[in-house]
Order: C-alpha cells, then structure tokens, then sequence
C-alpha cells in the first residue's frame, strides 16, 4: 500500500473519507449516543446495507473486471452466515444451558453440557445430537476459519471443475445459479444439521455480551465499514496493476491472453475463489446484524439480485458497485417496508409492496438499455474520463466483455 | 540447422470436412517463410494446431532441441514455450492503454500470484519504451488502444508479440488494411525479426510476400502443395492451376 498507489487512485481516498464520515454520523446520530434520530433498527438496516456493499463489491470483481457473470455468489455470502451462525447459537445456547444447570444438586459432566445444548438447538428438527459439521462450532476462532475456508473450497472446487471444462458465458451462469439452488435445497433437508427450514436464529445475541442492541449494533456497524473499507482498499490494488490488466483482458478477449502465455483458466478460479471469500465475510457479518438465517437467503433469486446491483450501480468500476448495491437495497426496504404512498388510479391502486419488483425489474431492463454505465456512468461527467470509440462494436468476442456504450464516456 | 518447429503427418477433421490432410511442415530458428494458399486451404487451422488450439486427430508436433511434444500443452503453456500468434484482425485490449497492453506482454512470470505482487521495474518500462519506439508508438503509450487507427493496431499487437521474446512468431495477414508505408513498416520489422528467430507469415497478398523475399509454402486443401522460392512455386504449374489462375 505505498503512497503511489493512493496517488494512483484517487477514488480509493475519496471513498475511504465518504465511508468514514458516513459511520461517524450515524454512530453519532444513533440510540448509543443518546441521540434519537437514527432507531437501532434502522442502524441495523445501514450495517447491513454495508456488509452488501461489499458483497457487490466482489460480484464487481467477478463480473465486471472479469467477465465471469456468476449467479452463485450469494450462496458464499450465506455460507458465511452459516459458519458464524453456528458459532453464535452453540456459545449463547451453552451459556443458557450452564445458567439453568448449576443449580442442579449434582453438577452436570461436560458430556451432558454438550448434551443439553444439542437438545435445544437441534430439538426443533427432532434430533438432539450434533451433526459432524459442527465440530468446531464450540470454538469461536476455529469457526471464524470456517468462515473462509468452507466457502473458499468450495469455489475453488465448483471453479475448478467449471473453469477446467472451459464453460464460459451463460453456460456458467446456468452452473452457479444451480450450484446454489442445490446448496439452498440441502440446506432446507432437516439432515444437513443446520436445522432444516427453520435455520439459525437468535444470532443477534453475541454470547457473553451485556450491552444493548443499541451498542451492539454500532459495533457492528463499524465492524461492517471497516470491512467494507479494506476490501475496497485490497480490491483496488488486485485490479491496478498488471493482474488488473490481465483479468480485464481476460472479460475482453479471453483467448488473446492465453496466447500470451497467461493460464486464464487459474486467474479465473483464483478471482472467483478470491471473490467468494469476500463474500463470505460480508454474509458473517450481516447475519448477526439480521439475526436469523435460513435456507432461503442462499435461494437463486439472491444472486440475480446481486448482480442487478451491480448493473444499476455500473460494473467495471468499485464505486459503482457499492452505490448500485447501497442505492437499491435502501430503496427497496423503504419500498417493501409500506412506507412509499400507494398510489390510487380510481380503478386500481397500486401497491408498492407489491409493485416494488415491477419497479426494480423495469428500471434495471432500463438501465441496461440505456446507461449501460448505470449510476458510476454519472462520475464520468466530472472527471471526463475518454473511452474508445468502437464504432459500435464491443470491446471482445468473449461474451463477458464490455459493451461499447460502458466504455464510451 | 536443426528444426525449431517439426510439423509431421498431422490430419484434423472438422464434422467429417478434412481441413488439414497429413501436412508436414518444418522451419529453422531463425528463418523467415511465407505460407500462402487459397481460402479453406487450412492456413488458420495449421496455426490453430501449433499453438494448441485445436487437436490434431493424428499426427506430430514437436518443438525445439529436446523435441517437446507441443500436442500435451495448452494455450498458455506453448505461448510460454515461445510460440507467439498475431491473429488476422487485430486484436489488442481496447479498453486498456498501450503501455499496459505492452507491459502485459512483456515476458516476465505468467502466475497468477506472481502477477499479483508485479510491480513494474525499471527494466520493464525501458523495454516497454523501445518496443514502443521500434513499433511508432511512443507518443501514443498513454492512449487507450482503442482509440488507435487500425494500422496501429496491427503494430501495437506486432509489438506484444516482440515483448513475449518468442522463438517462433506465427503472423496471419499482418499487411491487411495497411496502407503501402505502413506496409514497409511491418515487411522491415518482420524482417529484422526474423533474424533472431522463426517467423511465420501467412499472407494474401503476393506483392507483399515478394517484399519479404523468403521461402514460400504454398498450401491447398490441407497439405502442402509446393515450397521454395517464390519465382520457383508461382511457375510450378499446379500452384498457377489452384491458387494464382483464380
């Protein structure tokens, strides 16, 4: 991180300082601080909005410097969830176990500790001892490698078998959208051990921790920014320099850089696997902050929703993927949360929790028609960035590579 | 003069359409030929074949002093072997600059973790700047590529293939839409390239194969019909049927 490289890029200060300022007004303006302007919930909704920020932020990675339109992303984010989900409910499960057997006349062996915590957590499914899965489930930074390393091997396992076969293009797409619909199926299965339809809930409650949501969420919050500023920071530099170029050219023009000797195939699984640990770490970090996780979050719908943001906010360029994923998000809860007006037509009224998708599915096939630069495309009007002109022609054969109109300025 | 490049019996069929019939082909390392040849003659697809694109159904290719098998390779590891490929239309990365198209080729450690941690040195960005010069473009480094005129282009992508330092550089029409000076710009750098090394021009144009003053393989339907000297392949009788009667 030299001082060339900020110097380089501007934008990383820039978004540094806006990420920075933004955290310190909420925290100021929140329930901790006595303020009453922003409620913990709605604190809870902006952390949240962040640790999405940064799961775009990889989607960008992925999709817009490398072509690779993953639709599976979100099943990382909510492995990730998963992973610290299971850490959160054995802890808090072990402490309520604890409390309620030490006043028992014989005190309990650690066996029947273990005992009692599984019958509580796994009672709802109809079971009461703990899945192999959860054999680190006990220890907090056994789990927290969990986090990276489950959804990490797996992107690197579905990578490597995907990339290998040199599937490209909406073939791939296809993959991952099934890859995580198989993965939200088994996890819906009461087998998986992961407590079927029900998930993991209670995950607002950290173990051992007496202060109020209202704290608690702050902590959060910062914790959120400060992973969405790093990854913003480390993403930069993987695409400033010649990996940069290398992962570009590889969207653009696919078998050009295989005849200049670069392995695309092992760029490829290394950003998707690199992409999927970002997003892991985004998806432990919402669910505490959510509270409850199931099955559902890992649906493929998700994903296309991720990319969406991506595409409103502009692929190709970081910031655009964070304000595409911040913007839509923060819409959208203010849409589905019956906070926007209905608006009566006499004959029909329309209902924006219902109508809210319509809205989101017309603005994004808009968008794509015509600022295919999305919401990033504004900055170029400042900065004037100049593009190519291809005379209407894309950048590349590969069908991953930008379009003329998102590069032009 | 030992062969760099050893192309022996190789066939390929495409749904049952044999584009390439037990063609055998060998060049020194440093020799510069020509390859000319109708439409369908199988040009591109014999270059598809050197540089792993395409799998031969039988056949040889070997490659160099130790005689590599290049058919067990892909892509990246023959062009890491030092096979380069210029393609027929110009294909640069447009949305990036001269400079990082060029830094790009230069030849340093293709890894993904090397290329990572890859800094620039010093010695790269000179080299940078005399390719960059060698090809008329020093002015322009700065510049996204796809701002370039098509001639330019067709350089910028020369100079690549100069920057991976390859042993044999395999060139599919590289005078197309040149105008006559630019022309002689690229005939004298293939030329001075080939000192060094095998080139490999595949070309249309007689003129422009004349300017080169090389060995010429004429190829039709898959094989090699005739290779010598220019004068010596435009009198062989089945040449003028085949190609230069059209």
């Amino acid at each position: 991180m030299s001082r060339s490289f900020l110097l380089r890029n501007p934008s990383v200060l820039i978004f540094l300082a806006a990420l920075a300022i933004f955290t310190l007004s909420v925290t100021l303006l929140s329930e901790a601080f006595g303020s009453d302007v922003i409620s913990t919930s709605f604190v809870k909704t902006l952390g949240k909005t962040l640790c999405l920020c940064l799961v775009a932020l990889a989607m960008d990675l992925v999709w817009g410097y490398c072509g690779i339109l993953s639709l599976g992303h979100f099943a990382f984010f909510g492995l990730g969830g998963y992973m610290i989900g299971m850490w959160l409910m054995y802890a808090r499960t072990e402490l309520i176990v604890a409390d309620s057997l030490a006043n028992a006349a014989i005190p309990p062996t650690d066996q029947e500790v273990v005992d009692a915590i599984g019958t509580q957590i796994f009672g709802v499914v109809g079971s009461s001892d703990f899945p192999p899965i959860w054999a680190f489930a006990h220890s907090l930074p056994l789990q927290l490698l969990m986090v990276l390393l489950v959804p990490g091997l797996l992107a690197l396992v579905f990578g490597w078998l995907a990339f290998r076969s040199r599937v490209t293009g909406v073939y791939l797409s296809i993959l991952t959208q099934a890859m995580t619909l198989a993965l939200s199926l088994y996890l819906f299965q009461n087998e998986s051990g992961l407590r079927g339809n029900n998930g993991l809930s209670g995950l607002q409650n950290l173990p051992g921790v007496t202060a109020s949501q209202a704290v608690v969420s702050i902590w959060f919050l910062w914790a959120s920014a400060f992973a969405l500023g790093v990854g913003y920071v480390v993403s930069a530099w993987v695409v400033s320099g010649k990996f940069g170029s290398v992962i570009r050219g590889i969207r653009d023009d696919e078998a050009r850089v295989r005849f200049l000797g670069y392995s695309v195939e092992g760029y490829k699984l290394f950003i998707f696997t690199f992409t999927a640990i970002i997003a892991a770490i985004a998806g432990a970090l919402y669910y505490p902050q959510a509270g409850i996780i199931n099955p559902g979050e890992v649906a493929p719908i998700a994903s296309i929703y991720l990319a969406v943001w991506v595409a409103i906010g502009g692929r190709g360029r970081l910031y655009g993927a964070v304000i595409g994923a911040a913007f839509v998000s923060l819409v959208s809860t203010w849409f589905t949360g019956g906070q926007v007006p209905s608006v009566p037509l006499g004959f029909y009224t329309i209902d924006w929790v219902d109508w809210w998708l319509v809205l989101l599915g017309l603005s994004f096939v808009l968008v794509t028609l015509l600022a295919p630069k999305g919401i990033g495309g504004l900055f170029d009007l400042i900065s004037g960035r100049l593009a190519p002109n291809r005379h209407g022609a894309d950048y590349g054969p590969d069908k991953g590579s930008l379009q003329e109109e998102e590069g032009r300025g | 003069m030992s062969n760099l490049l050893e192309v022996s019996g190789v066939s390929v069929t495409f749904d049952g359409y044999r584009a390439i019939r037990n063609l055998s082909f060998q060049i020194g390392s440093a020799e510069l030929r020509a390859i000319i040849g109708p439409n369908g003659a199988g040009k591109t697809t014999f270059m598809d074949i050197v540089t792993g694109k395409t799998r031969p159904d039988e056949g040889r290719v070997t490659w160099g002093e130790r005689s590599i098998n290049l058919l067990k390779m892909n892509e990246a590891r023959i062009a890491q072997e030092g096979i380069g490929r210029k393609f027929q239309r110009p294909t640069v990365f447009e949305d990036q600059t001269v400079f990082a198209n060029l830094l790009m080729a230069v030849r340093n450690p293709r890894g993904s973790f090397a290329c990572l941690f890859y800094r620039p040195t010093a010695k790269d960005r000179t080299r940078v700047e005399e390719l960059a010069s060698e090809i008329g473009l020093s002015d322009a480094l700065s510049r996204k590529s796809g701002e370039l005129s098509h001639g330019q282009k067709q350089w910028l992508e020369i100079g690549m293939l100069l920057a991976q330092e390859p042993r044999l550089l395999l060139v599919d029409e590289p005078a197309a839409g040149m105008t006559l000076a630019e022309r002689e710009h690229t005939t004298d750098l293939l030329k001075e390239a080939a000192k060094t090394r095998a080139v490999v021009v595949v070309e249309h144009d007689m003129e422009f194969v004349r300017r080169l003053d090389c060995k010429v393989t004429v190829l039709h339907e898959g094989s090699v019909l005739a290779e010598g000297s220019l004068d010596h392949v435009t009198a062989n009788p089945q040449v003028i049927e085949v190609y230069l009667g059209r």
